[in-house]
């Protein structure tokens, strides 16, 4: 073994400063951030995210800045199949069943999505389409998500006998499709943006509104309720002040599912023919006219159908992610 | 248990009136009558009303109509003349429920196999496909997957007919446009719950007993998870309602949904009041089913429900 000499000094005193033991090394986190943390983890989540936004500044841009008028077409160029400049790609180079369609209309004649049946451009109607479908949905969400809200924060602060009556009333409301109660009341109203973003709204709220009234039930008697009473604060201030904060991840979750719903239904509706009037576009409307069309311009129900899936799963996958995110107990 | 289903019954009826009453009002506030074509002359205008009886008072026609839903009875068709809106409904029901039907056991049972061996092999690769298929079965329209089976498998590769009613191969492609949402819902239900039960104490001690992997599955996993699968057959009626509605119409079957479409577009109203009261009833009696049936297979429902 070593017979090193160990001098005293060779050794120094490390002393442990008590402060310094209980001092947080990260700064604390709320649960908003701890929340985002959770979701900037998930990429699937994020990428959703910002495929929303894109589709969304595009949609939105496209009010500048169009390849053409989305509601003016020219009967010379109906049904023409997609094609881009001249240049040769296979399925966008002008030719449907190995004849070009594009024949004899000039060589700066071209639609890179193709025309439909009154000779509009497709691109420039999915770009408009979109952003309808995105007003409606966005508009209605939030109409219904006010409704669902409120209705649930009454029903379960109140209690008693008002809240059995607003449950039975919710029984009895849900016990009809939805859509049924929508196209009821789309038959009542004028068909028009309006009574399609009142239509989903009045028949989306019953999930929210369950949802909140649940949770508002456990909420309601837990001590910072109490503490917030004892002070003497009124039952309005005290559902906006405590109640909604700490509803807002079941709020922000049940929105992010509610927007692909709206969507869908808009598109529904259209597609059965009594969403919005011609010649507006949404994309409900685009794919009810490319469904009549499918045999023969089959790219007319397919690029729709392609923006509708792609919003709807990226719009689905945020809210998977968000609810992994503010809810990290549920494991799905 | 007696008294439960009595109260659920008098609620189911109470529900079932108040839609009617609401049908009955919004269709009367709607503009102008089926017949206001300017070419008939008043006479027969009339002649029309009195024949449907629309020239009485509101609240004679709403007792006559309320009394006639009691045996059944829903009116007269505009858009057929002759036709009783209950004929009209009863003769197309049949393609309806089997679509329906058929849908529902399929998409239950895929689903319920994609959700189980999406749990039993979480966070792998089989996992995620069984994720994308549940994801895709919920943003893919109804109505564009129709079309689209339609375009591809029955137009393009002609496997089956495209459309119209006729034997058991033209209702492939609707079943299967129909079930998806069926299959995409039970298949998260089911990973969710599954995968909760394969954490629990009495599977471990499956385990512990001897048991392999798959039989503690078969044995004690699957059968538990299914339970609460029960629960989601009422949201399932509704999007199967809800899809029958594009997906008749898409393939061009004579059920109840396609009537629904057709008549929204002639404005026939004694056939939208009687459908949405169809829809209704079946949808209420769905869910007092399932409600019945969750409390005899899991017990433990009922005690609570009595405890209250």
């Amino acid at each position: 073994m070593a017979d090193a000499k160990l001098s005293p000094d060779l050794f120094k005193r490390v002393t442990v400063d008590s402060t310094e033991k209980e001092k947080i090394t990260t700064p604390a986190l709320t649960f908003t951030q701890d929340a985002m943390r959770r979701l900037r983890q998930n990429k699937v989540a994020i990428v959703s995210l910002w495929v929303i936004i894109i589709i969304a500044i595009v949609s939105v841009m496209t009010i500048f800045i169009s390849p053409a008028n989305p509601n003016k077409g020219s009967l010379a160029y109906t049904n023409l199949p997609p094609k881009i400049a001249n240049w040769n790609i296979p399925g966008f180079n002008g030719y449907q069943d190995g004849v070009d369609k594009y024949a004899g209309l000039g060589k700066n004649v071209w639609f890179a999505l193709g025309t439909d049946y009154l000779g509009r451009d497709l691109l420039s109607r999915i770009f408009v389409g979109t952003r309808v479908s995105l007003i409606i949905a966005l508009v209605a969400t939030l109409f219904d998500l006010t409704i669902g809200v409120t209705y649930g924060i009454i029903s379960g602060w109140l209690g008693g006998r008002i809240d059995t009556v607003m449950q039975r009333v919710i029984e009895i409301v849900s016990s009809v499709p939805n859509l049924v109660v929508a196209i009821l009341m789309l038959l009542v109203f004028k068909p028009g943006m309006t009574s399609i973003i009142l239509a989903i709204g009045l028949t989306g709220w019953i999930t929210m509104a369950r949802l909140i009234r649940a949770q508002t039930l456990q909420l309601r008697d837990q001590e910072f309720i109490l503490a917030a009473k004892t002070v003497g604060e009124s039952g309005g201030k005290i559902a906006l002040k405590h109640l909604v904060p700490n509803l807002s991840s079941i709020i922000i979750i049940q929105t992010m599912f509610t927007i692909p719903m709206a969507i869908f239904f808009e598109a529904f509706l259209s597609y059965i023919g009594i969403g919005l009037p011609a010649p507006t576009a949404s994309l409900g409307t685009l794919l009810s006219d490319g469904q009549k069309a499918l045999q023969t311009q089959p790219y007319q129900l397919i690029y729709p159908a392609i923006v509708i899936v792609v919003l709807m799963l990226a719009f689905n996958l945020l809210a998977d992610g968000l609810r992994d995110a503010f809810d990290p107990k549920s494991q799905r | 248990m007696i008294k439960y289903i009595l109260k659920r019954v008098g609620y189911l009826i109470l529900t079932l009136f108040l839609v009617a009453s609401i049908t009955f009002f919004l269709m009367k506030l709607l503009p102008g009558t089926p017949f206001n074509n300017p070419k008939l002359p008043p006479d027969q205008i009339e002649a029309l009303k009195a024949q449907y009886g629309l020239d009485k008072p509101v609240w004679q026609q709403y007792l006559s109509y309320m009394l006639g839903l009691l045996h059944g009875d829903m009116g007269m068709s505009f858009q057929f003349s002759g036709q009783s809106v209950s004929y009209l409904i009863m003769s197309r029901i049949g393609p309806s429920l089997q679509l329906g039907l058929q849908a529902m056991i399929l998409g239950t049972l895929l689903g319920i196999l994609l959700g189980a061996v999406a749990a039993i092999r979480k966070n792998t690769w089989v996992d995620s496909v069984a994720t994308i298929f549940a994801i895709l079965g919920r943003s893919i329209p109804n109505f564009v997957f129709a079309a689209l089976l339609q375009f591809f498998l029955a137009y393009k590769l002609r496997l089956f007919p495209i459309a119209l009613w006729d034997g058991f191969s033209s209702s492939i492609l609707p079943t299967i446009a129909l079930a998806m949402a069926p299959l995409a819902n039970t298949a998260r239900f089911m990973r969710t719950e599954m995968v909760d039960v394969l954490n629990s104490d009495y599977i471990e001690l499956a385990r512990s007993k001897g048991e392999t992997r798959w039989q503690t599955v078969a044995n004690h996993a699957l059968r538990n998870s299914m339970i609460p699968i029960v629960t989601i057959i009422g949201p399932m009626a509704v999007d199967l309602m809800v899809g029958s509605l594009v997906v008749e119409n898409v393939f061009a079957i004579p059920g109840i949904g396609e009537q629904f479409v057709k008549s929204i577009t002639t404005n026939d109203y004694p056939v939208i009041m009687g459908l949405t009261i169809m829809y209704s009833f079946m949808l209420t009696v769905v869910i007092l089913i399932v409600d019945i049936l969750y409390g005899v297979i899991d017990p433990r429902i009922r005690l609570n429900e009595e405890a209250n």
